[in-house]
């Protein structure tokens, strides 16, 4: 802490400027806390009639507010993992290029191609995955279909217009794939330059080297990538909304025109028109992202901080 | 390269021409293949994106039967993985170009003066602009960024300058959370907030703004924390060494020492937060027509601007999604425009003499 060791004595009287300036800025701290508890407590309270209300009054089957959210969450969880599965693969793939492929002079520039992408807004990634990705995509899948129908994942009947969960999870990749890959190059750079040359000085290849050695010491520091990835993608809305024609079932199925839709892209299609008891229900919803992703992000920020010197995410 | 360190001298290896020509074999053929396709008339056109895939497969599959049979087992490996790994940076390239294409192709149409000066009032079909809905962005932005930089630089002089103990602790984890909130989640939030005092019906720009600036104070407070951090404890020390009280060693030393790193921040904070959708969706609504106050009234903004469009088509469906895509593509440009800002701003305001 770089406070210098005389503030805690009162040597001289307290100055009017110092006791404002502190006050003020305790009050800003103050103030987060304030504002993260107010979003928990007016999410709540506003919730919270859901959890009360009719059953009837909840949702269409009458079922009440439990049945209701768990194909939502079912949705969410299983759009998001898929999107990972994606990304994980492709961003260690980027991370390592950048760290330990590219030229040290062009590495600096790829890196800024690929933050470009993270600030690319999200409806605009909507509006390409409908436009560009999904017809693109269409044939592949009827491909898929007739040929690796037999797999459950891949079953029939194919939906005509691509907007499947597949390519929700492909948009949703190229969303987080910045994240992660962002994250894990500042890990795999901070390796050891003993380690790796230690390694290549017993006469191990490039890439028995990064498997020896960077890959070894940068696991926390991926995981952590990982999971705020996998964050990000379960709060995100609006290309969900935008590419997926949705429904509220558990399927496992990526190519039908029958997809598990997410919470976010619920709330978003189905706000505007809400009313009554409706707006609670949504609202009860956004809650459960809430919790979903709050336990996703603190997972990541605890293995973090256990392993702070081998990190470079903050 | 690392053949140096690892080949014995008996050893034969792979030349770096002998890979380039089986980069250009592997491209001329997957491009001689699918121009076949064209030609042959089974399919429309020529697919770009399918001809470097196969390329990059074809290349991986014959550079490693080569390495194999050439160079042995653990060279191919290694052979396999540079490959993948490149293939993997390409790939992931193809989406960006192909987004950055469609977005500047289909936006250029409607990327004219009647779309900077008009609005959506009264407009069916084809026509009209987004003005209203740029005014309404720069509005609310502005105001998220009103709220959200005094609240996020004081707390990061707090933690940085003042805070010691639990409560520092706590607000540091407690910043930590709020990077995670899902952009909806905060849309939820000042809608919860506001219908408490106005009712459920309630829509308008500030609401919008109160969301945007939830999403914002961390990403402020976490660049300006690491800002702060990093100016030398000496220059503190000397500036309270002669006797300056400590707000103003704060004020006149600390932070313009780390000015550059704070704007640049905010920069990326704000072009962050300006593509934000859906909270803005859910408290700010949409509208048609002008509307400057943020204070009543459903007021359009730009993101919502083009999903509107592409949700809503009337029957003339090119000029709507026209309109989309015209927004999206001054939204890219905002976004790309401050990026760039803060990247030179970052040079210009770095302290100078430290290096």
């Amino acid at each position: 802490m770089p406070v210098a060791p005389s503030a805690t004595r009162p040597r001289s009287r307290q100055r009017p400027g110092d006791v404002l300036f502190s006050g003020a800025a305790l009050a800003a701290g103050i103030l987060i806390l304030v504002a993260l508890a107010a979003v928990t407590i007016f999410l709540i309270a506003q919730a919270l009639p859901a959890f009360t209300a009719n059953p009837a009054d909840v949702s269409k089957d009458g079922r009440g507010f439990w049945s209701f959210v768990v194909p939502l969450v079912f949705g969410t969880i299983w759009a998001a993992a898929l999107a990972l599965l994606i990304a994980l693969p492709l961003s260690i793939g980027i991370a390592l290029f950048i760290s330990h492929y590219a030229p040290r002079r062009v590495a600096v520039t790829l890196g800024y191609i690929v933050d470009l992408l993270a600030a690319v807004p999200s409806v605009v990634f909507g509006l390409w995955g409908i436009t560009v990705l999904a017809p693109a995509m269409q044939p592949v899948y009827v491909w898929l279909v007739d040929n690796l129908g037999w797999i459950p994942l891949f079953a029939g009947p194919v939906s005509g217009t691509g907007r499947t969960v597949l390519t929700v999870a492909i948009v949703l990749a190229v969303m987080i794939l910045p994240i992660i890959t962002a994250l894990s190059r500042e890990v795999f750079l901070q390796t050891p330059r003993l380690h790796e040359e230690a390694a290549l000085a017993l006469g191990a290849t490039r890439w028995e080297m990064i498997r020896m050695a960077v890959l070894p010491f940068g696991r926390p520091g991926l995981i952590s990538a990982t999971m705020l990835g996998l964050g990000r993608a379960l709060g995100e809305t609006m290309a969900v909304a935008m590419v997926l024609s949705p429904s509220v079932i558990i399927s496992f199925a990526l190519l039908t025109s029958q997809n598990p839709t997410t919470i976010a892209a619920n709330i978003a299609l189905n706000f505007p028109e809400a009313s009554g008891i409706g707006v609670n229900v949504l609202i009860a919803t956004g809650l459960v992202l809430f919790l979903i992703t709050l336990l996703v992000n603190s997972l990541a920020r605890f293995i973090i901080n256990r392993r702070k010197d081998f990190s470079g995410a903050n | 390269m690392a053949l140096v360190l690892s080949a014995p001298p008996a050893m034969r290896k792979l030349s770096r021409g002998t890979l380039w020509a089986v980069v250009a074999l592997s491209l001329l053929l997957s491009v001689g293949f699918f121009s076949l396709l064209v030609l042959s008339g089974a399919s429309k056109d020529f697919n770009i994106v399918g001809a470097i895939l196969v390329a990059v497969i074809l290349y991986i599959i014959v550079t490693f039967g080569m390495s194999r049979f050439v160079e042995g087992r653990r060279k191919a490996t290694d052979r396999l993985a540079t490959a993948l790994v490149t293939s993997a940076f390409i790939v992931a390239l193809l989406p960006l170009v192909s987004l950055v294409y469609t977005a500047v192709a289909n936006g250029i149409n409607r990327f004219d003066g009647d779309f900077f000066n008009s609005s959506m009032r009264n407009v069916v079909g084809a026509g009209g602009g987004g003005l209203h809905a740029i005014v309404g962005t720069l509005e609310v932005t502005a105001a998220a960024t009103v709220i959200s930089v005094p609240i996020g630089i004081m707390t990061a002089v707090y933690l940085v300058e003042y805070g010691k103990g639990r409560l520092s602790r706590a607000i540091t984890v407690l910043v930590d959370v709020m990077t995670g909130i899902p952009s909806i989640v905060a849309g939820l939030f000042a809608f919860a907030l506001f219908a408490l005092f106005f009712g459920p019906g309630i829509r308008f720009g500030i609401g919008g703004a109160v969301a945007l600036s939830v999403l914002m104070i961390p990403v402020v407070v976490r660049s300006t924390e690491e800002m702060l951090k990093i100016v030398p404890n000496e220059l503190r020390e000397a500036s309270l060494a002669l006797g300056v009280p400590k707000w103003l060693t704060v004020v006149k030393v600390v932070i313009p020492t780390a000015i550059g790193g704070i704007i640049t921040g905010v920069m990326i904070a704000i072009s962050r937060i300006i593509g934000e959708t859906a909270p803005l969706l859910i408290i700010c609504g949409m509208s048609t027509s002008m509307n400057y106050d943020l204070f009543s009234g459903r007021m359009a903004t730009l993101p919502v601007f083009v999903y509107t469009q592409y949700s809503n088509q009337g029957t003339d469906t090119q000029a709507y999604l026209d309109r989309a895509w015209t927004g999206a593509l001054v939204l890219i440009l905002i976004v790309m425009v401050l990026n760039i800002l803060a990247r030179i701003l970052s040079k210009i305001l770095a302290p100078k003499g430290s290096r």
